[in-house]
């Protein structure tokens, strides 16, 4: 058989089976394990905003609280929103990305395995550097959107605005090396006769999300570069007194920071529309305005940034077009809604954990959407912004929206990942208990915004009517915790259970159901044919005779070393100059020790 | 070459969505750099520094360093050695020299008075034409190495590949500095002579 | 496979049990909300509140289509034993332009009235009968009236039914002017002047507060709009012009002249605030002239009481962390003294 030769053709290779072992993951190129490692590294991390979420509702559950000081306060909103966005919610769909679309589009890995580590490392390396300002005299504390120039080492001494700039420059360059990576994957390793629009609406998604990454992020970038010329070499580009407008920020970081939401639902949306048709046994309705709506979403998502600006004074004429595209986004939105729901029309729906979630995002981001339409009207937006009610918004959307979608296809792909089930009465358990504390933290908000509460306050007076919607959302947010306990202990329980799940545990369609779960390390013995959009539900899939001749790539422990390099690099800004150039020296060698280095 | 689903090989794509991401890193710098043109508070201004002859002089460098990496790429295609060492070490060299170039007008600025810090033109104009520059080097150590490999006999027409991708790269570092003359220098306003 | 039957009935259960909560949440919650977008008193707020209103329909009929779609279909096409399977349905072409064209015609309901009210509001106004410079400071108000001379801080007089007019600086970082009463938002931001404008339509006091993160004490930039009575204001105006001299002569409490003394002494308060009328010139702080007639002092944190100030004056990174204030290192009794002084000043 096919698979045997293949195995002892690449065998002391890392092609037939895994090495064990820590050395064996620190050098692994494998898209799986990579896969394992961002998604394992996003939880972690959706642990520690969690825990910050935990905090902040903990001193506003009455007013006038004393439980942390305004600057730990401050320190801990701001890390909760770049934790939960860069750290939490785009790692663990990465991790989705890397174990899934390979599979899902028929390939052995991604086109450039080593690079995929090398991002893995990367993102690790921001993130521990930007955690780390914990322990280095305080995280910054000027809000994940960091406005200038409050920004200005007038402003904000100390280093905890060092560690934001260096940190998200390391973690925004992973995801822009990451993104590459996905662009080339899915648009050149698809299996022979999977076209585009036959592709998995996840893989359609990733590849538009990668092209958002990979065009949102640079001028972000530019936007840390100015602020640490500001910081170190004394530029105006953010200060008044030399004629340097703060407002340049704001464009620069909203320009990204737009895309970026969309970067964290689309893939969401991805999973939903994957998992809908699995459990309706039907297959998507829809499928090419689904696909042109994503990409539709995506593209307005770059003109409507100075939607969070109206307060700004841009003027009417600004403010009416941003406000006009706004709402127009709200169109390719609701037609995905109306497609999920036709998909499930006239179908034979199972209510198991992954088609829970699912409705629940249907459900909940309806309601994030709705309350985006009422902000996307400018006037209205001037009572709403800066309050509550956009944290309600918000979290709507990435909570109700991305997280539901996310454990959705945690739920959906762990069996393919472990070959094991996750526990389903824990499972329903774990979705009501969060549905119901995430109504119960985000909705009052709604009210505490519209009757007057700003957000990113530290304490509110008793008597302007905030006391009864914080304490709600309080207990709502204890509810969720509760919630996330009952999942780890499931996550746990169920790796330890008996291995059941078989290659295809829901009767999906798409092709990484074709394979064994766990998959072997090289996917998939012979390369698949497809001929349909739902492979495996309608005679769609071929698979060759005969052997084919394939090489994994080797394990490598360069991409590992020229993330140090340039954490080390990053590093020195803050230590001094002879360690950021020992760490550019260390990642140059590592460049050229990758570059000459033979791949199989 | 691996098959790939659309015939273009992975890292030429790789380069050009690369080339895609890049564009919005210089547009973000030119955007700004234009957003604050004429908006120093102290000088000196952009008009008493820019020297448009010398610029003009580097620009037509880089350019010819570019038809040298074209002559580069179509030597190693066709398998000639002499040639590929040759106009490797051209592009690499002519690249130093607008890099030189650089590194005497960013001298003679600071000469003048226009410190990092002195007012918005010295900051937006460093930084911008300062990641050029960063560009141009990173080009330059990657045409060196390849050249490197040129000289020691490893650069066969089965390579041809790297040197495309390399070439691309550096024909996109050469259009962006064509935007930047452009933009920086030919709309500033200083005298031509 | 089963198990998803019996939960149907359940889900919705407990969606009227999360919708209950939520309404018995909303009615604890249901007292008075001084600081509401939804009690509008000017006619901009009033304008803003009916269009909010009007789009919040729009948007519960959409969310009643899509939350009942969702319902039915998931009840309706649940898993049964023994039912046929399903249909291998693709699409529907004239339903997907249906739901491309209901959504926007919707938003044509919601985008013309938004339209109409942003450039009534978001344009000069058109009469400018008071005109107030309002200076952001981390973590105060500076109110300036140019036309009557008036400089104040933190509590903003008004008369009812008279255009006011802002103009908005920041004398550091971005803040945000926000009396969701009277108006939405608006900046302060460094470099730049913005404008914005209302008309209050009722007598009485709003709290108001900074919209934007400006720092550690954010959460403590209130303030207090005073809309007041035609003659209430000018008897305001009239009182804020006298100098503090006047006042000053009218009584002579120990307790007074040991804190004015200490004011102008050791306590160091002049280099940063001024008192007019008096050798009191400092400009960093807010102007002290009247502050005795203020109700609330650091920017609306506190009541304007003798312990209040006391405790402010001897400790103000206390009341309010990393402000600007410096602390004297006044002890409880000469800061009592001071706070009398303060206080006398009316």
């Amino acid at each position: 058989m096919a698979t045997a030769e293949a195995a002892a053709h690449s065998e002391g290779k890392a092609g037939g089976t895994y090495a064990g072992g820590l050395w064996s993951w620190i050098t692994t190129v494998d898209h799986k394990r990579i896969g394992i490692l961002y998604f394992l590294s996003g939880l972690f991390f959706f642990l520690v905003g969690g825990l910050e979420a935990m905090l902040i509702r903990l001193q506003l559950a009455v007013p006038e609280n004393t439980v942390l000081s305004a600057e730990v306060f401050n320190q801990l909103f701001t890390m909760h929103g770049l934790t939960m966005v860069l750290f939490a919610v785009m790692p663990m769909a990465a991790g989705a990305f890397n174990y899934i679309v390979p599979l899902q589009i028929g390939a052995r890995d991604v086109a450039f395995p080593r690079l995929n580590a090398f991002s893995y490392w990367l993102f690790l390396c921001g993130a521990l550097l930007l955690n780390s300002s914990f322990f280095f005299g305080g995280a910054p504390s000027a809000g994940w959107f960091a406005y200038a120039n409050l920004t200005s080492s007038q402003f904000s001494p100390g280093h905890g605005m060092d560690f934001y700039v260096l940190g998200l420059a390391l973690a925004g360059a992973a995801s822009i090396v990451a993104a590459l990576n996905f662009i080339v994957t899915i648009i050149n390793l698809r299996a022979p006769g999977l076209t585009f629009m036959r592709l998995p609406l996840f893989t359609w998604m990733t590849l538009v999300v990668s092209f958002l990454i990979i065009l949102a992020f640079p001028p972000f970038t530019i936007g840390t570069i100015f602020l640490l010329f500001d910081r170190m070499f004394g530029t105006l580009f953010f200060e008044p007194s030399g004629g340097g407008d703060p407002v340049l920020w704001q464009h620069l970081f909203w320009i990204f920071g737009h895309p970026e939401v969309y970067i964290l639902i689309l893939p969401a949306f991805g999973i939903v529309s994957d998992v809908i048709p699995t459990f309706s046994r039907k297959p998507l309705f829809g499928y090419p305005v689904v696909v042109y709506s994503g990409i539709l979403i995506a593209f307005l998502g770059f003109g409507v940034w100075a939607h969070h600006m109206f307060s700004v004074g841009l003027g009417p004429i600004a403010n009416s077009a941003f406000s006009g595209l706004t709402m127009l986004i709200a169109i390719p939105t609701g037609v995905k809604m109306f497609n999920w729901i036709a998909t499930m029309w006239g179908g034979s729906i199972r209510f198991r954990a992954p088609m829970l979630f699912s409705i629940g995002l249907v459900a909940m981001f309806t309601i994030g959407g709705l309350s985006g339409v009422m902000h996307a009207s400018a006037p209205a937006d001037l009572q709403q912004t800066d309050t509550y009610f956009v944290v309600a918004h918000l979290h709507y959307v990435l909570f109700g929206g991305t997280i539901f979608g996310l454990f959705a296809g945690i739920y959906y792909w762990f069996p393919k990942v472990t070959g094991r089930l996750l526990g389903e009465r824990l499972a329903t358990a774990h979705f009501w208990l969060l549905l119901i504390g995430m109504n119960l933290t985000f909705f009052p908000m709604h009210f505490a915004g519209l009757h007057g509460m700003p957000r990113r306050t530290f304490t509110y007076p008793a008597g302007l009517g905030f006391e009864g919607y914080n304490l709600a959302s309080t207990v709502g947010a204890g509810i969720t915790l509760l919630a996330m306990l009952l999942f780890l202990l499931n996550f746990v329980r169920s790796l330890r259970s008996e291995a059941t799940a078989g290659a295809n545990p829901w009767e999906a369609s798409t092709l990484e159901w074709a394979t064994s779960s766990p998959p072997p390390v090289h996917n998939f013995d012979v390369t698949p044919e497809v001929t349909s959009r739902d492979p495996l539900w309608y005679d769609g899939i071929a698979l060759p005779a005969g052997e084919e001749e394939f090489h994994m790539p080797n394990p490598s422990y360069w991409p590992l070393v020229v993330a140090g390099g340039i954490l080390m690099a990053a590093a020195g800004a803050l230590v001094g100059l002879p360690v950021a150039l020992l760490g550019a020296a260390v990642a140059l060698a590592g460049i050229y020790g990758w570059s000459f280095e033979p791949i199989h | 070459m691996e098959r790939t689903s659309t015939g273009v090989p992975n890292e030429k794509m790789l380069m050009w969505a690369f080339i895609g991401s890049e564009c919005m890193l210089f547009g973000s710098l030119i955007a700004t750099y234009l957003a604050y043109r004429g908006r120093s508070i102290v000088g000196p201004y952009e008009e008493e520094l820019l020297n448009i002859p010398f610029i003009t002089v580097t620009t037509f460098v880089l350019l010819m360093s570019s038809l040298m990496m074209v002559l580069a790429l179509s030597a190693v295609q066709r398998g000639d050695p002499r040639g590929s060492k040759l106009f490797l070490l051209l592009t690499a060299l002519l690249g130093l020299v607008f890099l030189a170039g650089q590194v005497f007008e960013f001298n003679h600025f600071a000469h003048e008075g226009l410190g990092l810090g002195r007012n918005l033109f010295s900051g937006t104009f460093f930084l911008t034409t300062g990641f050029h520059g960063a560009h141009v080097t990173v080009g330059v150590i990657w045409l060196l190495t390849l050249w490197a490999m040129a000289m020691r006999g490893r650069l066969g027409p089965e390579k041809s590949l790297k040197v495309e991708v390399a070439g691309l790269y550096w024909h996109f570092v050469d259009v962006v500095w064509i935007v930047l003359f452009t933009v920086i220098y030919l709309m500033s306003g200083a005298s031509g002579a | 496979m089963t198990d998803g039957r019996p939960r149907v009935p359940g889900h919705r259960r407990m969606l009227m049990f999360a919708a209950l909560a939520i309404a018995s949440v909303a009615a604890a919650c249901g007292g008075d909300f001084p600081q509401s977008s939804l009690r509008p008193q000017s006619d901009v707020a009033r304008e803003i509140d009916s269009l909010f209103r009007g789009i919040f329909w729009w948007a519960m009929v959409v969310f009643v289509v899509v939350e009942g779609a969702l319902i039915v279909a998931i009840i309706r096409f649940r898993e049964r034993p023994g039912a046929p399977k399903p249909r291998p349905v693709h699409g529907h072409t004239l339903l997907e332009i249906g739901w491309t064209l209901a959504p926007a015609i919707i938003l044509i309901f919601i985008g013309v009235p938004t339209m109409i009210t942003l450039w009534r509001i978001d344009r000069p106004p058109e009469r400018s009968e008071v005109r107030v410079e309002v200076v952001g400071h981390q973590w105060w108000w500076e109110f300036n009236y140019p036309d009557l001379g008036i400089t104040t801080a933190n509590e903003l007089h008004v008369p009812v039914g008279k255009t006011v007019d802002l103009r908005l600086r920041s004398a550091d970082v971005i803040h945000s002017f926000w009396f969701p009463r009277v108006a939405g938002k608006r900046d302060l931001v460094p470099g730049r002047v913005n404008q914005l404008w209302f008309t209050p339509d009722s007598v009485g006091v709003y709290p108001g507060q900074c919209a934007e993160f400006c720092g550690t004490s954010h959460a403590l930039m209130a303030m207090r709009l005073h809309v007041e009575a035609e003659e209430d204001f000018e008897r305001w105006v009239e009182q804020q012009l006298r100098e503090a001299v006047e006042v000053e002569e009218a009584g002579d409490d120990p307790l007074v002249s040991a804190g004015r003394d200490l004011f102008f002494g050791a306590g160091g308060c002049i280099s940063c605030h001024q008192i007019r009328g008096t050798v009191a010139a400092g400009i960093l702080g807010p102007d002290l002239t009247h502050v005795g007639g203020r109700g609330t002092i650091a920017a609306g944190v506190l009541e304007n009481t003798l312990d209040n100030l006391a405790s402010w004056i001897k400790d103000p990174h206390d009341v309010k962390p990393g402000n600007l204030m410096l602390d004297m290192g006044l002890d409880d009794e000469q800061a009592r003294q001071v706070a009398a002084y303060l206080l006398s000043l009316e």
